[in-house]
């Protein structure tokens, strides 16, 4: 049984090639696509990674990374952050907020499992 | 066949040119021809419904009965437009600065948009005009069987009653089909206007006509004449004084409180400067009709048997001198007086009944007035007014019925006059006297028609009928100083004067007193002070609290009453006035005040009022108002005026800017947006190809079904792409004016036709409602990108109409030279504070859950820019609102 990540995405194709790539190099894949009640489903699930997209519907990536954080149970919660608008002001941003990594869309597959592996060690 | 058949027949022809002349002037003023309509002297003449057949067949009646008495009835309105200058300029003034639509609606108005005065006032104008209705009717079928003897009637009719049934009937269907044409009362009735003056002059010309053939057909000269008046009885009568004042005072309130009157003479004034000319043109008409009575008078006395009916001579001399076409002429002339005078009464009642009865319980039963009525309310003002018409006129047939029509006629009317005259202390004291208040009118009216009804009406109908004779002889319980004919002991006057001396004066000792006693409220301080200071201040100057966003609810409803199109003009104009885009204004106190005018035109000032209140909530009167209106001095009210105006321009100037810099930071913000906005609908679609290219590069053992799945969504997303970029492309060629047009002719049905296919709409769950009768209008424009347009807004009723069962009107019109689409869904429509941002690039309002990019209505504004016309979203219509304005090239022939 490998490591769960848990993808916050509302594209349904980015969340389908995602979950088959991770599910090929062996983790236990759950995602959600809303950004309403991200959070709730952060503190219930207990992901061991976070895959989480900016523009999101109801709530941004921004907002439910600080909400995260805010809370000492997940401060240390490993957190890839996902974004299509590539301007350095938005990497800025996640990174003040407290993203562990940020990637811009586009993305190669095999930067994100590199990406992956060393946000998680021993996956 | 007989002589009855003819006087039917040329009856039915004459109302049948009166219903021509009605129809012809409705459709000139439609037309915005007929100047002539707005003539001072059709004005002068529609005034003449004063005399009605009472004034015809009555006056004779009246000169043989008590000699010059009779001149009071035309003394008392002499003497007020003579005085024009004081009483009916300011009454004509005030009536169209407020848009007063009644007697009832003025005193209303006044004391503080009271409705319980309303229907009080209104319930003394029904009770006081039934009568005389009544008159009138009884007046038609004497006439009738003295030309063609009592039997004659009796055969086709049954009996005289229901032949005065059939008169009320056709005179209720000529009121209803010219009365109730257009709801605002302002607006006003050319065709009935016209149909009037035209009574006007032939009652005039029947009754000279009638004089000049006594005068020197009979009676062989001037001379002649005047030694047969000294010689009869009429020569011997000497003036009672006190009868003679009462009289002239009667007949000049009546002029003014008369609801028919009123009516003529305010609501449906077109010009102030209109009554300098009636001032003199109007006392000249009443001495033409009063020129000739005397001579036919004693003339009559002497050449007709002894127990015939004065009151009937100007039909019947003429008649007993073989004279069968004069008489006919003069039986027209009684006709057209008793016609006119009951289509005008009914109008005017009926503007009452509905307004301050009927319409209030209607709101009422609605649950409260304001945004929460549906449906459209002229339909059910019209339907009121028509039911009131009715109404009226049945309640005029019953008391003619019941009446007998047995009381000289001279004596209903002044009967009637002086249950009307009530109103004027309240409507005198309102426009002259500040301190006037709604307690004191309310008392005084009260009080004074009780006396009147007590002391005047109920005698009429005979000792013991209504009133027992002990009453009369023991007074009210047995109390001696409660006979209706001696009140208080003062016995031994004439009951006329005696009636009139108490209801008066205890109305105005009341009115004042009361009104002494009291305290007024802001409004009616407010009322009062635009009333009596009419002339210096015309602006209003109440306040509403608030100014908050309610202006699409206030749209809602004005648009429920004055009708769509009217609305949307009213709100336009008011947008330009504030130097606005837009179809909303600012709801400014300004505003709102001219919105409640517009509306009380149509529903009356209490009604308008509560619809208004229910909307913006309770209206403030602020200190900075009552001080307006405590400053006296005309210097200060200079000052103030000009100092207003430039604070006027201030904020107006102000308001633009405020858009405008409103406006410079959205842009300003879109544009960091737009950047931002474009690489992600870029990058998007890029993530999911570059990942699932790579899973087909890199991953060898995927199944048939994964690879044709994979190999699918790469399909689809590179298409997407290429979507966007047409799209960006089209805007920016758009934009920058690089576009060529490909100009055809077409019609617009086709168009239509074309974007219902493209969208598949036809089959789908999204009804499309069309009315075909505006879409053949022939169009000369680019017609593919029309139907681009038009495709995008079927597209997006389809993606965003939230409704359980989705419905597009699509309606085609044409309105001042411009062709005018407007696409309207069932949804919830889109939230005002979007409304000023969706026709943006990637403006979406919702969550990209429709998948959009959000540049179809950008696209859409552009095309229409550059077809020459505009597209704009249209609040207050329920749903989303598209409308569409285009130039028609031509309209199609068919």
């Amino acid at each position: 049984m490998g490591k769960q990540v848990l993808v916050i995405e509302d594209e349904p194709n980015i969340i389908e090639a995602i979950s088959f790539l991770l599910m090929r190099d062996g983790w236990t894949v759950a995602t959600h696509s809303n950004g309403r009640d991200a959070v709730d489903i952060v503190r219930a699930r207990r992901p061991d990674l976070l895959i989480l997209d900016v523009m999101l519907p109801g709530k941004s990536g921004y907002e439910i990374l600080s909400e995260l954080r805010a809370d000492a149970a997940l401060a240390e919660l490993p957190v890839l952050m996902l974004t299509a608008r590539g301007q350095a002001k938005d990497r800025e941003m996640a990174e003040r907020i407290g993203a562990s990594r940020f990637m811009t869309k586009p993305f190669s597959n095999a930067e994100m499992l590199d990406a992956l592996h060393q946000l998680v060690p021993g996956a | 066949m007989g002589i009855l058949n003819v006087l039917i027949v040329v009856c039915l022809i004459y109302v049948a040119i009166l219903f021509g002349v009605a129809f012809m002037a409705e459709r000139a003023a439609a037309q915005g021809r007929g100047g002539w309509l707005r003539s001072p002297f059709v004005y002068t003449l529609s005034l003449s419904i004063y005399c009605t057949a009472w004034t015809f067949y009555g006056a004779v009646g009246y000169a043989a009965r008590s000699g010059l008495e009779y001149l009071t009835i035309y003394l008392g309105p002499t003497l007020v437009m003579i005085g024009w200058w004081w009483v009916l300029r300011k009454l004509v003034r005030i009536g169209r600065s407020q848009r007063i639509t009644s007697v009832a609606d003025l005193v209303s108005s006044r004391y503080g948009k009271s409705n319980t005065l309303a229907v009080v006032a209104t319930l003394v104008a029904v009770i006081g005009t039934t009568p005389y209705i009544a008159l009138q009717l009884q007046s038609v079928t004497l006439s009738f069987s003295s030309f063609a003897g009592a039997e004659a009637i009796e055969q086709p009719f049954g009996d005289r009653n229901s032949m005065a049934l059939w008169v009320a009937v056709g005179l209720a269907f000529f009121t209803i089909l010219f009365g109730t044409r257009n709801l605002d009362a302002n607006e006003r009735h050319h065709g009935v206007v016209m149909a009037i003056a035209l009574e006007a002059v032939v009652k005039l010309v029947a009754l000279m006509a009638v004089g000049v053939f006594v005068v020197w057909g009979l009676a062989g000269g001037v001379e002649e004449i005047l030694a047969k008046i000294d010689a009869s009885a009429i020569g011997s009568f000497s003036p009672h004084s006190g009868r003679w004042a009462a009289l002239t005072f009667l007949s000049a309130a009546a002029f003014l409180t008369l609801p028919r009157m009123f009516q003529v003479m305010v609501v449906e004034n077109e010009d102030e400067r209109h009554l300098r000319t009636a001032s003199w043109a109007f006392p000249t008409y009443l001495m033409m009709m009063s020129l000739f009575v005397v001579p036919i008078a004693a003339v009559g006395l002497e050449l007709m048997p002894a127990g015939a009916n004065p009151d009937l001579f100007v039909l019947t001399l003429p008649l007993s001198q073989g004279q069968e076409g004069l008489a006919m002429f003069s039986f027209l002339g009684g006709f057209s007086s008793a016609t006119s005078m009951v289509i005008v009464a009914t109008i005017a009642l009926s503007t009452m009944v509905s307004n301050h009865v009927v319409m209030p319980i209607w709101l009422w039963s609605k649950g409260g007035g304001g945004a929460m009525i549906s449906g459209d309310v002229r339909g059910v003002v019209l339907l009121a007014r028509r039911i009131s018409m009715a109404v009226v006129l049945a309640l005029g047939y019953l008391y003619y019925r019941f009446s007998g029509g047995g009381a000289a006629l001279a004596v209903i009317g002044l009967i009637s006059f002086a249950g009307l005259a009530q109103v004027l202390p309240a409507m005198i004291g309102g426009i002259f006297w500040r301190g006037a208040t709604r307690a004191g009118a309310l008392s005084g009216l009260a009080v004074g028609f009780l006396v009147w009804l007590f002391c005047l009406l109920l005698p009429s109908f005979g000792d013991g009928n209504i009133l027992s004779a002990a009453t009369f002889r023991d007074g009210l319980w047995g109390i001696g100083w409660l006979r209706p004919h001696a009140l208080f002991g003062i016995a031994g006057l004439d009951p006329l004067v005696h009636a009139v001396m108490w209801s008066m004066s205890l109305n105005t000792i009341l009115f004042v007193v009361v009104s002494l006693m009291t305290f007024p409220s802001p409004l009616e301080r407010l009322q009062g002070a635009q009333f009596v200071n009419v002339f210096q201040h015309s602006m209003a100057t109440q306040g509403w609290s608030g100014g908050v966003a309610q202006a699409e609810d206030l749209m809602v409803m004005a648009q429920r009453i004055l009708g769509p199109v009217e609305a949307q003009e009213f709100f336009l104009d008011e947008v330009r006035r504030q130097g606005l885009a837009g179809y909303l204004p600012e709801p400014t106190s300004e505003f709102l005040q001219r919105l409640e005018r517009e509306l009380s035109g149509s529903v009356g000032s209490a009604t308008a009022h509560a619809m208004v209140a229910q909307i913006m909530g309770r209206a403030t009167v602020s200190v900075d108002d009552l001080l307006k209106v405590a400053d006296e001095t005309a210097q200060m009210m200079e000052y103030q005026n000009q100092l207003e105006a430039k604070s006027d321009e201030l904020t107006r100037t102000a308001r633009q800017l405020r858009a405008v810099n409103e406006k410079l930071t959205q842009l300003s913000v879109q544009k960091d947006a737009f950047l931002s906005q474009i690489s992600h609908e870029l990058r998007t679609p890029m993530t999911s190809i570059r990942a699932f290219s790579e899973i087909l590069r890199d991953t060898d053992e995927l199944g048939e079904e994964a690879l044709r799945k994979y190999a699918g969504i790469i399909h689809n997303e590179a298409i997407r792409l290429t979507r966007l970029l047409d799209d960006l492309l089209d805007l920016s060629v758009l934009e920058n004016g690089q576009v060529s047009l490909n100009l055809r002719e077409g019609l617009l049905s086709d168009v239509i036709d074309q974007a219902v296919a493209a969208t598949g709409a036809g089959g789908g769950t999204l009804r499309i409602r069309r009315t075909q009768s505006g879409e053949a209008v022939l169009l000369n424009t680019d017609l593919d990108r029309l139907a681009q347009v038009f495709i995008n807004l079927i597209a997006n009723a389809q993606k965003y109409c939230d409704a359980a069962r989705p419905e597009l009107t699509i309606t085609a019109k044409e309105r001042d030279g411009l062709l005018v689409v407007d696409f309207v869904d069932n949804g919830t429509g889109i939230p005002r504070e979007a409304q000023s941002l969706i026709f943006e690039k990637f403006a979406r309002v919702s969550d990209h859950k429709a998948g959009g990019a959000g540049l179809g209505l950008a696209i859409c504004r552009e095309i229409m820019a550059r077809l020459g016309g505009g597209i704009t979203y249209l609040p207050g219509q329920g749903g989303a609102a598209f409308r569409v304005t285009l130039r028609p090239s031509l309209r199609a022939a068919d």
